[in-house]
């Protein structure tokens, strides 16, 4: 399903990033980082919920409004019942929605937000999602010290917390259109190969929003996917012209961009739901104010896994969703 | 798509894990903490004048306390990325693998926390290694009537 805006502008972001962010590819783009992964915190949960906090503050700062003159908070991260964004929901006091779709909740929110402040529902909101390594792998896999041996082509939870906000103000940059996709599951088990897993999800929503607005790839300056990893991205490649006969120019990967892969210990990449707004509210938006993109789809893809499942041997659903960004 | 063609594809672009080297750094590494493991038992009766049946218990009580230490100092895990399972599987992978989930669940207090979860990883060992010591035992029964 294709939706599409005439008035709904992003006129502000925030990023604040961990350690390992903070040593990546984009490091002097974001408004803040950590070197640690505690950020003066007592657990892992509630540094992650600081991370939204402390982002939501910096953008209020940034477009010079108090809590009280937003209207709408949606928020998302990776934790059981949302509790990172609960938590600091419960500090902020916005009217606000809790929403998961894993790693694809950045963009779901921006949708979300979009139609609200589009049909004038709400006149502006603010759209947050986090996500923190060691609280990922604590909840989906082994105590983070184990560090038990993992293949190659598994992908690393960033840290960070991404803030967007969004109104009817003509200033920042348009959203243009935004497809919601639908979840697929191609029969994947291994919870490592999470580029596997999302790359069928992502090449499909693409497609949908290619036929849906009759455009050809090329009308993007950037088509950039939320976080296939190093290898999942060919595999991206491969999907797409095999099932669609589509060829993917001016595409990239926020995971194989975040990160610097060769000198990092990150395997193929990063992933978790702030991995693409890191790379989207830092990197893209700068190259897009100063004029060397216009046209930039964004696609959030999330694997919709859950361990027991996973040790039931099911196999792992994925879900993509896309949202158009235009210069004004 | 079918699933069949996609998995394909899949396939073809996740890399292959080179198994025979990760099995001879696992192999040497395991190896050489045998002979740490050998070394401490051979110091202990040395020094301590004990029979080295006795020195093996201290042999096994130290190489834990370091499992432990070197995961609570926090590059324990950094040298398992390299060592592949030479470090897992032997004596010092089961201290790391509850020193770690003790670490992990410190905060959530000392029964539903620290003594719920401290055998997340290693309760299936134990519980496994139970079991098949029982079968064992009894096969051994079985067959050499000993």
């Amino acid at each position: 399903m294709t939706n599409y805006y005439n008035n709904v502008f992003l006129n502000m972001v925030s990023t604040v990033s961990g350690p390992y962010e903070a040593n990546g590819s984009f490091s002097k783009l974001y408004d803040k980082s950590y070197n640690d992964f505690y950020f003066g915190e007592k657990s892992f949960e509630t540094a992650e919920s600081k991370l939204i906090d402390e982002s939501v503050d910096i953008l209020l700062n940034k477009i010079g409004k108090t809590r009280f003159q937003i209207d709408l908070h949606i928020s998302g991260d990776l934790m059981n019942q949302l509790v990172s964004s609960n938590y600091a929901a419960s500090r902020l006091g916005i009217p606000y929605l809790g929403i998961y779709s894993a790693c694809a909740s950045s963009v779901e929110g921006l949708i979300i937000g979009s139609n609200m402040v589009e049909h004038k529902v709400v006149n502006n909101c603010i759209c947050t999602v986090s996500s923190h390594n060691n609280a990922a792998e604590k909840q989906f896999r082994y105590p983070v010290e184990y560090g038990g041996p993992k293949p190659k082509y598994t992908t690393f939870t960033t840290t960070g917390g991404c803030s967007a906000y969004l109104s009817r103000d003509k200033k920042g940059v348009r959203i243009d259109s935004s497809t919601i996709g639908t979840v697929t599951d191609m029969g994947i088990k291994d919870v490592y190969n999470m580029g596997g897993v999302m790359a069928c999800a992502c090449g499909d929503t693409i497609y949908k929003h290619l036929m849906n607005t009759k455009r050809e790839v090329g009308y993007y300056d950037l088509i950039l996917s939320g976080d296939l990893g190093i290898y999942g991205k060919k595999m991206l490649v491969e999907y797409m012209r095999t099932e669609y006969n589509v060829d993917l120019k001016n595409y990239d990967d926020a995971a194989s961009m975040i990160f610097d892969v060769d000198r990092q210990p990150v395997y193929a990449g990063g992933s978790g739901p702030a991995c693409l707004p890191l790379v989207a509210y830092s990197y893209v938006i700068d190259k897009m104010k100063k004029g060397e993109l216009s046209r930039v789809l964004l696609v959030a893809t999330g694997a919709l896994m859950n361990t027991s499942m996973v040790n039931q041997k099911l196999s792992i659903p994925s879900i993509a969703h896309a949202i158009s960004l235009e210069v004004i | 798509m079918e699933k069949r063609k996609y998995q394909s594809i899949v396939n073809k672009y996740t890399p292959k894990e080179n198994r025979l080297y990760n099995g001879l750094v696992a192999f040497v590494i395991g190896g050489l903490m045998g002979v740490l493991g050998e070394v401490l038992i051979e110091l202990y009766s040395y020094f301590l004048n004990i029979p080295s049946k006795e020195a093996s218990v201290f042999m096994i009580v130290t190489l834990i306390f370091l499992g432990c230490l070197f995961t609570c100092l926090g590059f324990f895990d950094r040298v398992v990325h390299f060592a592949k399972c030479g470090l897992i599987v032997p004596i010092t992978g089961f201290a790391h693998a509850m020193q770690s989930a003790a670490l992990e669940y410190r905060k959530e207090g000392v029964i539903m926390g620290l003594g719920a979860n401290i055998f997340k990883l290693s309760g299936s060992v134990i519980m496994l290694g139970v079991v098949s010591a029982y079968v064992f035992g009894l096969l051994r029964l079985l067959i050499m009537g000993v």
